[in-house]
């Protein structure tokens, strides 16, 4: 009996240790093509060169612009979400009323549940064709359009995890404030907010690293050029679009082309998982807050 | 008095702004999503049709059908399904009912909630790299739907966990005054208890699966195929991949097959969230623990 429990035990703490063997695996798997692609590319070049044309006769694997790309539909994603993800949180926390948290809550879910898949024939047949109407320089594919979309998806996220941070500031806070004649917005703005300061900024942290991870969207609706540019009208191609665009054709595996979509996914990762650490961190800080 | 009376309009008024505001915000959000709804809708329900859920792929848009792409998801979910499952849920059980507070299952709980926001591409390319290459696994069903295991895992870890600590600890107890041992205590008492709770995650851990198109992309899954997978070693594609290859097309008439195929995505989507809420509603009623 004791030794099957113990075997038992010994069984689920081997599938519990599964989750560091995948960590591990990422690493390994990324490591690996990375130092032989590497070998080949020097580190420099790689990292500061600001020309990626790896599928040219001659290639260049400057990763800049790959980067630029990533950053300008991020930035313009975060500048949809963020706002728009804080504001909504404070309203679903200091002033919409039960009935009305019920009803808007199982929605942002919905919307933060749509495949990406969806997200990018979105944007690229419905919200660039409306732009260009106002914009008529707007180009087919481009940053705007996926960025604005993206930036509708990740809103739920902003704000479902700001929202729970700013639950948890204790009522005496709030109670206090308006004891001294503030507004609501005043207390939201002056008390709620910097009081949940850290978890707020842990949900702002997994947006960005949300953002610069997203796939689909940015493949199917801001082109395949890499260009080092801040100009969101013009195609861009972000990391992760590249990536795929080598996986649907034929580079043969072992080759230099095909080492470079895992040293594009050793810096998506690096930069990924630096943001989610940084994330984790703040948020356990303000659960010790106001434990 | 009177200096206090302006500051108090004032304040009143940029509070009743503010408030408007953050409603408009809010009302532009579920704007996005009814606009959305509604594109896709229109731009799809005319290609919905009994013919075009079981026919196969085609170079003419008008001839083309789902029927591959669809069985590939279900295939692919379902062996998803049987490796992440009872993975998930042992590590569950360990980490909530064994591993307590020691280092190790610190710092296996800290990987886990990292791992949850590492970007589904990267995954992709670990499959690529192990299942596929190192593994020997080829561009199959089981190269893609051991990948998506990986994926869903974490999600699958941290929701029966939630179940697992609703449970309350006097059942437990109750279960030990009894003579009963640990495991005893888990798999009689506290499992039965947990299962609705558990059930819903995993729907929402698996409906979130079904819609990866990235990570399937990397390992190599194959864009245009004209037959329906039969074993775990074939070839396959995804609806989400299906989908992204007639998006991709220049043609106008793949967009409205595509919209179509979104609408066949979001339906087995619907399906399995309806189930997760029903499966929690019923959870609710019996639940006065």
């Amino acid at each position: 009996m004791k030794r099957v429990e113990f075997l038992i035990e010994w069984g689920l703490f081997g599938c519990a240790l599964l989750s560091i063997g995948t960590t591990i695996g990422i690493i390994l798997v990324l490591t690996i093509e990375t130092v032989s692609f590497l070998r080949q590319v020097p580190i420099a070049d790689f990292l500061f060169g600001t020309e990626w044309t790896p599928l040219f006769a001659t290639p260049r694997f400057g990763v800049l612009p790959l980067v630029a790309g990533t950053m300008l539909v991020s930035a313009i994603a975060m500048l949809v979400a963020l706002p728009m993800g804080l504001l909504s949180a404070v309203y679903l926390s200091e002033y919409a009323d039960e009935r009305l948290r019920r009803a808007v809550k199982p929605v942002l879910e919905i919307l933060a549940g749509v495949p990406t898949v969806v997200y990018g024939y979105f944007a690229l047949l419905f919200v660039t064709p409306l732009l260009q109407a106002v914009a008529p320089t707007l180009a087919g594919f481009n940053a705007l359009s996926p960025g604005l979309v993206m930036g509708i998806m990740i809103l739920p996220l902003v704000s479902s995890l700001s929202e729970d941070a700013m639950r948890g500031v204790p009522r005496g806070l709030r109670e206090g404030s308006y004891a001294l004649g503030a507004t609501k917005m005043q207390t939201s703005l002056r008390v709620v907010v910097p009081a949940a300061f850290s978890g707020i900024t842990a949900a702002f942290i997994l947006a960005v690293s949300r953002a610069i991870g997203e796939t689909m969207i940015v493949a199917i609706a801001a082109g395949q050029q890499p260009r080092l540019t801040a100009d969101p009208r013009v195609p861009v191609e972000t990391m992760t679009a590249y990536i795929v665009q080598v996986s649907l054709g034929d580079t043969p595996q072992g080759t230099l082309e095909y080492r470079t979509i895992f040293a594009v996914g050793m810096l998506l990762f690096i930069g990924t998982f630096g943001l989610n650490l940084v994330s984790t961190w703040l948020r356990e800080r303000y659960r010790e807050e106001y434990a | 008095m009177s200096a206090a009376l302006p500051g108090i309009v004032w304040r009143r008024r940029a509070d009743a702004a503010f408030r408007a505001l953050a409603l408009l915000v809010l009302f532009v959000a579920l704007a996005a999503l009814g606009t959305l709804i509604w594109d896709i809708v229109s731009d799809g329900a005319g290609a919905l049709s009994w013919s075009f859920i079981t026919s196969f792929s085609s170079r003419r848009a008008s001839q083309a059908g789902i029927w591959h792409a669809l069985t590939g998801s279900v295939f692919v979910i379902l062996v998803t399904t049987v490796l992440a499952v009872p993975v998930g849920v042992a590590a569950a059980i360990y980490l909530e009912e064994y591993g307590g507070r020691s280092l190790v299952a610190r710092i296996i709980e800290l990987n886990i909630t990292n791992l949850a926001a590492v970007p589904s591409i990267i995954y992709g390319l670990l499959g690529l790299g192990l299942f596929v290459r190192m593994m020997g696994m080829g561009r199959s069903i089981l190269a893609g739907a051991a990948t998506l295991a990986l994926l869903v895992l974490p999600v699958v870890i941290l929701s029966t966990r939630e179940a697992l600590r609703a449970v309350p600890k006097s059942l437990r107890e109750g279960s030990y005054a009894l003579g009963a041992s640990k495991w005893q205590t888990i798999w009689h008492q506290v499992l039965p208890v947990a299962t609705p709770g558990i059930l819903t995650g995993l729907i929402l851990a698996l409906s979130r699966a079904i819609g990866e198109t990235a990570p399937l992309i990397t390992i190599g899954a194959v864009t245009f195929i004209t037959f329906a997978p039969d074993s775990i070693w074939s070839p396959f594609t995804v609806l989400p991949i299906q989908i992204f290859n007639w998006v991709s097309r220049p043609q106008v008439e793949f967009q409205a097959v595509a919209a179509g195929g979104i609408l066949v995505l979001v339906a087995l989507l619907l399906s399995m969230n309806a189930a997760a809420i029903w499966l929690r509603d019923r959870h609710q009623k019996r639940g006065t623990w």
